[in-house]
């Protein structure tokens, strides 16, 4: 098998505002057809990532390269194969549902005889036909960024971002974008997200980049992070108030490592129902437990000491 | 995929795609309460009624830059067709961009697309210039109608109000550019009005001490109301040519300022 070719590619990227560095010197590369994450929390720096990417923000240090030019200096031919997904709707209010692909579409200079077909076809893709003629502000927070997503898809993009698809919306209408982006994905259109939901992350993204102060802290498939930075089972344990630090020198020995939440402690372990078991034979008795599987909201609090959520 | 060729001036800020802000100021515009477009263009019509026949009948025939009579209404039609053309340039380039700019995040969505800064600027300008002139044009035919047109030059009127309306689309979006909430924009009206009551449009600025006289004559309009108010009876100098420079300059200034702004503005 040869490897895809290379889409995008970023040495010491950097982004300044003032003093803060919003984006310090990562690296990362995306490969053709790969859906790819980037996981942290609020203020990581991801959006701004994602704008450098389309050229829409300057960047203040470091290379970047995207389907082989450069973002700062080709912008317009870069976007011309880029679909964005903003981490904000942004439709317009004085268009309606359908006229929002299609102006969208004329923004990339495309004729009507392309866009007629295709913007049917992506109201059904996006289950939004029988909406077409509404107006933007009657939908519901989930047929918006599903339009959103069928907006970004307009000029058929070799390379789709995706900035926070799902923050905001309730369950289901996240599960009705995940399938949106999975038939994507099995299309082998490249993914780019951005998201701090450690579920999103795995459930989308192939491979991925765990970010806080605009900083890498980790890089790879998702399963492998949390080999790597995880125990393979959580136990967590409640002890009301204040008492989960009171109780943490009893339950030494068990697990290989704990962290010491505002609300719970949690053990790392091998097994979590043995690990269980020992707490109760060593007379603790906690208000709830819980045995689950490591995720990566594990793997960011083992390397930045802080929830993903805060 | 697309395959599109690369601009070959600014490539960075422009895929030569201005036509896109047209299009979508148009769809806009065709939705937007006919009372609002019809008030710019209906301020200057009604002065042109009241002024020119109300405070005409009082004040009978006036002198014209020529030195000759001419009616009062014939006197401030040029003044008022000038004022038509600024205030569409003006409100296009100002509260409309402001919208677009901070709360309908218009340009935000088009920077998405192969569109850069500069086919945003462009078409916004262009889009302002179409309003100035259209008002413009709609002045003229009420001034014909009126019997208020007497010589050929008027019809350089025409070219005319679309060179006044580019010097105040570029300087006001340049302006727009650094105004970020609404109050600020109330000094565009602030410094709007004063120019249209001294700028020699409804009588001549003889009348006022020389300092203020010169405050006017730095401001653009008075020279577009000398400049349009000659053309209507056919007396060019070479004032006019000099009025006709400070347009250009002004246009000139404006786009560039508005250029330099285009990365500080759409690209952080
Ligand atoms: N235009 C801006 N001016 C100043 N600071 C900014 C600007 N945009 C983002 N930031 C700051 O940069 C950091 C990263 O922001 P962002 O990329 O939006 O984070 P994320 O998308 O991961 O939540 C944040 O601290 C944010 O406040
Ligand atoms: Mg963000």
């Amino acid at each position: 098998m040869t490897a895809s070719p290379t889409v995008i590619h970023a040495a010491d990227l950097m982004k300044v505002y003032g003093k803060l560095r919003a984006v310090d010197g990562i690296n990362f590369e995306v490969r053709e057809g790969e859906s790819f994450g980037l996981l942290g929390p609020n203020g990581a720096g991801k959006s701004t990532t994602m704008r450098m990417i389309g050229g829409t923000l300057i960047r203040d240090g470091g290379t970047l390269e995207v389907l082989g030019l450069d973002p700062d200096k080709d912008g317009p031919l870069i976007r011309a194969n880029l679909g964005v997904v903003p981490q904000q709707d942004y439709l317009d209010e004085e268009l309606r549902v359908a006229e929002n692909l299609t102006m969208y579409g004329r923004y990339f200079g495309l004729p009507y005889s392309y866009l007629r077909p295709k913007v049917a076809e992506l109201l059904e893709f996006a289950k939004l036909t029988d909406r077409a003629k509404a107006n933007v502000e009657e939908l519901s927070g989930g047929m918006k960024r599903r339009l959103v997503i069928a907006r970004g898809l307009i000029n058929d993009p070799r390379i789709l971002l995706l900035d926070e698809p799902t923050t905001g919306l309730d369950p289901q209408a996240r599960h009705i974008v995940w399938d949106q982006l999975y038939r994507l994905k099995e299309r082998g259109v490249t993914l780019i997200v951005t998201t701090h939901f450690m579920d999103e992350a795995e459930q989308l993204c192939e491979r991925l980049i765990v970010m806080d102060n605009g900083q890498i802290k980790a890089e790879g498939r998702p399963m492998a992070l949390i080999r790597e930075y995880s125990t393979p089972e959580v136990l967590e344990l409640r002890f009301g108030v204040g008492r989960n630090e009171e109780l943490l020198p009893q339950l030494e020995g068990i697990g290989e490592r704990h962290e010491l939440l505002a609300d719970r402690l949690l053990l790392y372990v091998r097994d979590g129902d043995a690990a269980l078991s020992e707490v109760a034979r060593r007379g603790i008795t906690p208000l709830t437990s819980l045995v689950r599987r490591s995720s990566l909201e594990d793997v960011f609090l083992r390397l930045t000491g802080r929830s993903l959520i805060e | 995929m697309i395959e599109m060729g690369r601009s070959l001036l600014f490539p960075s800020l422009r895929s030569g795609n201005a036509t896109g802000v047209l299009l979508r100021a148009w769809t806009a515009f065709k939705s937007t309460s006919w009372a609002t477009v019809a008030s710019g263009f209906m301020e200057p019509v009604l002065y042109l009624l009241a002024m020119g026949m109300g405070m005409g009948a009082l004040v009978g025939d006036v002198v014209g830059p020529d030195g000759n009579p001419m009616s009062y209404a014939a006197y401030i039609a040029p003044a008022l067709l000038t004022t038509s053309a600024m205030n569409g340039a003006v409100y296009e380039s100002t509260w409309n961009v402001f919208f677009k700019l901070r709360f309908g995040k218009i340009y935000q969505v088009m920077l998405q697309t192969p569109m850069g800064p500069m086919d945003i600027a462009l078409g916004e300008v262009g889009w302002a210039l179409l309003r100035g002139l259209a008002y413009g044009v709609a002045f003229m035919v009420v001034a014909f109608v009126m019997g208020l047109v007497t010589s050929l030059w008027a019809l350089l009127m025409v070219p005319v109000a679309l060179l006044v309306a580019l010097g105040f689309a570029g300087f006001g979006m340049g302006i727009t550019s650094y105004l970020t909430n609404f109050r600020q924009m109330d000094v565009v009206g602030f410094v709007m009005l004063p120019m249209f009551l001294f700028s020699a449009t409804l009588y001549p600025i003889t009348v006022y001490p020389e300092w203020i006289q010169w405050v006017v004559k730095v401001m653009p309009l008075w020279h577009g109301v000398e400049l349009m108010r000659g053309l209507s009876i056919g007396y060019v100098t070479w004032g006019s040519l000099g009025h006709l420079a400070y347009f250009l300059v002004m246009a000139g200034v404006g786009l560039t300022l508005m250029t330099l702004r285009l990365r500080k503005l759409f690209l952080r």
